[in-house]
C-alpha cells in the first residue's frame, strides 16, 4: 500500500510525525480524504477531527484540531494547527505508545 | 584609624551580599537560556510550514491581498519595540531602544508619523519617563513569551493595518528586536513586517510544475486570507522568542561580569582593610614603646 509522510505541527512545536496510508481532515468545504499521490492541495481546516490511518492498517490516530491548514505536496503532508503543542501532549503520548 | 577599618569591613560585607545576588541571577539566566533556545527551535517547523504554504499560494496563484499591498493613504507607521521586563541584562534594553530611536528619527525624516508599540516594562518605563506616548504596551512575559501574547500583538497590529486611514490606520509595521546570534553575540535588528514581503523559500515558478495543478480549497484567495494572519503571527512569535533568548543570554553575561567585578572589589577592600589593621597595630606599638621610653628616662 502506498504511503506518505505526515507532519503535524502546532505553533510552538511538532505534535506528531510519521507515515500514513490515508488522512481524513475537516476541510473548509467538507471532509477531505487524501491518499498517496493526491494532487498538491492547500486547504483551510475547520475545527474538527483529523484521522491518520497508519501505514500497516488498523485503528486510525485521532487528533482534535481547532482549525488550521493542510498542505499536501509531493507526498508530504503538513498539517498546521492553530493550537500550541502542549494542548496535544496526550496525542504525542498516544503516538509513542503505539 | 579604627573607623577606617570598620568602613572597609562594611563595604566588603555589602559587596558580598551583592555578589550573591549577581551569582543567583547568573545561574537563573543560565538555566533558562537552554529552554529559551529550545523554544526558538521548536517554533521553527510551524513557521517553516506556514512560509512554504504562503509561497505556494504566491507562486501558484496570482492573487492580491491587502496585507501584501503598499498603502499610500496614510503616513502613519507603527514601530513595535521588543525590550525586556527587568534590568540586570547589561545593555540589552538600552541598545534595542537606541536602535528604535534611530529608526523613529529616520522614519520621521521621511515625513512619516510614528505610532509606538512596546513590549517589556523597561521600554515602557523609558518612554513614560520621557513623556512620550506609547500606543500600547505588553509586559510581563519577555523572558518566556507564549503564543497568546504573539496572537494579541499581531491581532492589534493587523487591526490597525486594515483600518481606514482616517480611523487611525497605519501603512507599515516595523519591528525592532534583538537577534540571538550565539551566546556572546546578540544584535538589535529592524525588520519591516507589514506589508508582508515573502522573503524565504519563494521557489521560482517552474514551468514543469504547471500552475493549475495545485488545488486550493475553498479557493486561493480565501486560503491566502487565512494564511497571512497566521504567517504574521508566526513571525511576531519568532521575534519574541529570539528576543527572549537574547535577553537571557545578555543577562547571564552581564551578571557574570558583575560577579567578577564584585570579587575584584572584595579583594581590593580586603587588602585595604588589612593595610589599615597593620597601620593601626604599628601605631599602637610605637605608642607603647615611646610611652615606655618616656617612663624609663
Amino acid at each position: 500500500m502506498a504511503s506518505f509522510e505526515v507532519d503535524i505541527v502546532a505553533t510552538d512545536g511538532k505534535v506528531w510525525s510519521g507515515t500514513a496510508r490515508q488522512v481524513s481532515a475537516p476541510a473548509a468545504d467538507g471532509e477531505i480524504g487524501i491518499l498517496a499521490g493526491h494532487v498538491p492541495v492547500l486547504t483551510v481546516l475547520k475545527p474538527g477531527e483529523v484521522r491518520v490511518f497508519p501505514e500497516g492498517g488498523g485503528e486510525p490516530q485521532r487528533f482534535d484540531v481547532p482549525g488550521g491548514f493542510l498542505s499536501f505536496d509531493e507526498n508530504v503532508m503538513t498539517l498546521v494547527l492553530d493550537s500550541s503543542a502542549t494542548d496535544h501532549s496526550w496525542s504525542t503520548a498516544d503516538a509513542r505508545r503505539s | 584609624m579604627a573607623g577606617q577599618q570598620r568602613v572597609y569591613k562594611q563595604r566588603i560585607k555589602s559587596t558580598q551580599a551583592l555578589k550573591k545576588m549577581f551569582r543567583a541571577q547568573e545561574l537563573i539566566a543560565a538555566s533558562r537560556i537552554g529552554k529559551a533556545r529550545d523554544r526558538v527551535s521548536m517554533a521553527a517547523p510551524y513557521s517553516r510550514a506556514i512560509t512554504r504554504a504562503v509561497s505556494a499560494v504566491a507562486t501558484h496563484a496570482h492573487v492580491s491581498h491587502p496585507f501584501l499591498a503598499e498603502r499610500t493613504d496614510t503616513t502613519r507607521v507603527a514601530v513595535l519595540l521588543l525590550a525586556s521586563d527587568r534590568g540586570m541584562a547589561g545593555a540589552y534594553s538600552a541598545s534595542v531602544i537606541r536602535e528604535t530611536e534611530r529608526l523613529i528619527e529616520q522614519l520621521e525624516g521621511d515625513g512619516k508619523q510614528v505610532v509606538l508599540y512596546v513590549s517589556g516594562r523597561r521600554a515602557q518605563a523609558y518612554y513614560q519617563f520621557r513623556g512620550r506616548t506609547v500606543e500600547q504596551a505588553w509586559t510581563g512575559h519577555t523572558d518566556a513569551p507564549g503564543t497568546d501574547v504573539a496572537g494579541e500583538i499581531s491581532q492589534t497590529l493587523l487591526a490597525r493595518f486594515t483600518a481606514d486611514g482616517d480611523e487611525g490606520g497605519i501603512a507599515e509595521v516595523h519591528v525592532v528586536y534583538t537577534e540571538f546570534v550565539n551566546m556572546v553575540t546578540q544584535r538589535p535588528r529592524v525588520i519591516r513586517m507589514l506589508p508582508i514581503e515573502i522573503v524565504e523559500g519563494v521557489a521560482p515558478a517552474d514551468e514543469a510544475e504547471s500552475l493549475p495543478l495545485y488545488e486550493f480549497e475553498p479557493d486561493a484567495a480565501t486560503v491566502l486570507d487565512q494564511l497571512l494572519p497566521r504567517y504574521f503571527r508566526a513571525r511576531v512569535f519568532a521575534c519574541l522568542l529570539q528576543a527572549a533568548a537574547s535577553e537571557l543570554a545578555a543577562r547571564q553575561r552581564a551578571m557574570h561580569t558583575a560577579t567578577e567585578n564584585a570579587e575584584d572589589l572584595i579583594r581590593t577592600y580586603t587588602r585595604l582593610a588589612n593595610q589599615a589593621r597593620q597601620g593601626e597595630i604599628t601605631q599602637e606599638i610605637s605608642e607603647i614603646v615611646s610611652g615606655a621610653d618616656a617612663l624609663a628616662s
